[in-house]
């Protein structure tokens, strides 16, 4: 079954720009995606595009069910309740714990305490950070950092996990830590997981689903690939 | 159950963010002190002006004086005619006859009874009068002609340019508190709007991440809705103090009469109660007003 279905998706941004020309893609439940493509490919905004950070121009976006493009602001909750999401730069609170970071997903949707703890716990044992719960941010390194936003993002049993160039700021071997994590939610929750970057090694030593995009366009869709270079 | 549990969580981010941007709640409660205060005010002397405009127009009598000659007859007709003007208040309607008022004269004193003793009845230079109220003060000076016009009555009497000035001056007066009261309470909510601002665009990051993880704008805009009504009850505390004492010292001070007998203060209780109450709930509705026109912009994605 696909999770998510993009059918003639277009975003023309507001200055002129278009990010993407008419794209069809469909993305199965459970699967591991790479979303590929050099600066300017359109890849983020794809990502945006399916948390609905971005609306299409054109075009029908559905993910879990939910017609995203036509999600109105007030209701755009009840898509990010569904997917969690990673970014390049962590986004975590500097004033709280890690544990409050990652408890902090459950607190705004309302869960109780027990619960709460309970989802806590597992997901930081899941990114190995179980001993650095009472840690703040700035105590930790890159890899632990995005290692607790992964945390966060799975903390409510997400269906899909976006992930937007989680390992930018990381080296190589971090890098590797954090796609094992990730690996590992994929088999482990089955959680859906599309993540987009433009790392060579990893794409290539993970042997998943890759989406290329160049310019805006869908250059390839490949069931187990590796990383096209954009001089090919 | 749920409900409850976010609005415990709002309640206590509020309180925290009162506490965490002390100095610039403090800017915004005193910025709502000083203005209730006013409203305070504001709100007293309109009272009071009602209250006295109601008291003089209660009093106000239109004395009705019939010629000398008329008969008993006349009386009645007169009386008759009265009834018919819509304008008067026809419980109001009280008849004098000559010796009536000789009668009352005579009491109240003796120089008096010595000279009007002298008078046959023949001669006597008092009138047959009546006494009326109006329903509407505003249109007592065309009552007033419309009154002379009718037979047998010689002349009418009701201390025309003096009620009058007072009456445009007393209007004129609660239109002008109340324009005082909303210009303040506007520019107050404006004051807020900018102090909330200020404290969100340092929850700014929060914010985001909260809408990230799917927290529902009610959520996130709760909590500084409810600060802003805290930083009015905050606010409102020195005006509360200020309105029940200050009103109370006041009312003392002049034996609840404002420079003669005919203004009459109101009394303070329960008057101040009541006021206290109006300014607390313009200063919580301020906050919120306030707070949910900061909050509005960054709700947008």
């Amino acid at each position: 079954m696909d999770l998510i279905r993009l059918k003639n998706v277009e975003k023309k941004y507001k200055n002129g720009v278009t990010a993407i020309y008419d794209l069809n893609l469909a993305i199965e439940k459970g699967s591991f995606t790479f979303v590929i493509g050099g600066s300017g490919s359109g890849k983020s905004t794809l990502i945006k595009m399916l948390y609905r950070e971005e609306k299409p121009t054109r075009g029908q976006i559905i993910v879990g069910g939910l017609d995203v493009a036509k999600l109105r602001n007030t209701k755009v909750y009840k898509l990010r309740r569904k997917l969690g999401i990673v970014f390049q730069d962590y986004r975590l609170l500097p004033k709280l714990t890690v544990y409050e970071n990652v408890a902090f997903a459950m607190e705004v949707i309302g869960a109780t305490k027990e619960v709460t703890r309970k989802n806590v716990l597992r997901a930081l044992e899941e990114v190995g950070l179980k001993n650095k719960v009472h840690n703040y941010p700035d105590q930790l390194s890159g890899g632990e950092q995005q290692r607790v936003a992964i945390a966060r993002a799975i903390v409510n049993n997400p269906k899909l996990l976006l992930c937007d160039e989680p390992t930018g700021n990381l080296d190589p071997e971090r890098s590797m830590e954090i796609m094992k994590v990730l690996d590992n939610i994929n088999k482990t929750r089955g959680t859906t997981i599309i993540m987009a970057t433009h790392d060579k090694e990893i794409v290539n030593s993970m042997q998943k689903q890759v989406v290329t995009l160049k310019d805006g366009h869908l250059v390839n869709f490949k069931k187990k690939g590796t990383y096209i270079d954009e001089n090919n | 159950m749920r409900i409850i549990r976010m609005l415990g969580r709002s309640i206590r981010d509020a309180f925290k963010s009162v506490i965490r941007n002390f100095s610039l709640s403090l800017a915004s409660i005193s910025c709502i002190t000083i203005t209730l205060i006013i409203v305070a005010i504001a709100v007293m002397a309109s009272f009071n002006v009602q209250n006295f405009t109601k008291e003089i127009e209660k009093d106000l009598t239109i004395v009705i004086f019939l010629n000398n000659e008329s008969t008993e007859d006349d009386v009645a007709r007169v009386e008759q005619e009265l009834r018919e003007i819509p304008n008067i208040d026809k419980s109001s309607i009280t008849f004098e006859s000559k010796q009536e008022v000789k009668e009352s004269m005579q009491k109240e004193s003796e120089v008096f009874d010595t000279v009007l003793n002298e008078w046959s009845e023949d001669e006597s230079p008092l009138k047959d009068t009546f006494q009326v109220k109006v329903k509407n003060v505003e249109q007592i000076s065309s009552t007033a002609e419309r009154i002379e016009k009718i037979e047998q009555v010689n002349t009418v009497r009701y201390g025309e340019g003096m009620v009058d000035q007072m009456i445009t001056a007393f209007s004129s007066i609660e239109k002008v508190t109340y324009g005082v009261v909303i210009a303040l309470v506007i520019v107050t909510v404006f004051l807020i709007i900018n102090t909330i601002k200020l404290t969100i665009s340092a929850r700014r990051r929060e914010i985001g991440i909260m809408r990230l993880v799917g927290a529902s704008n009610f959520t996130i805009k709760t909590p500084f809705i409810v600060e802003g009504m805290i930083l009015g009850l905050l606010g409102s505390i020195v005006p509360v103090i200020f309105t029940t004492y200050g009103y109370l010292a006041f009312y003392n001070h002049f034996d609840g009469y404002l420079f003669t007998q005919l203004i009459q203060l109101i009394k303070p209780e329960p008057f101040i109660y009541s006021t206290a109450g109006i300014v607390i709930v313009i200063g919580i509705l301020v906050g919120m007003v306030g707070s949910a026109g900061a909050v509005r912009k960054y709700l947008k994605i």
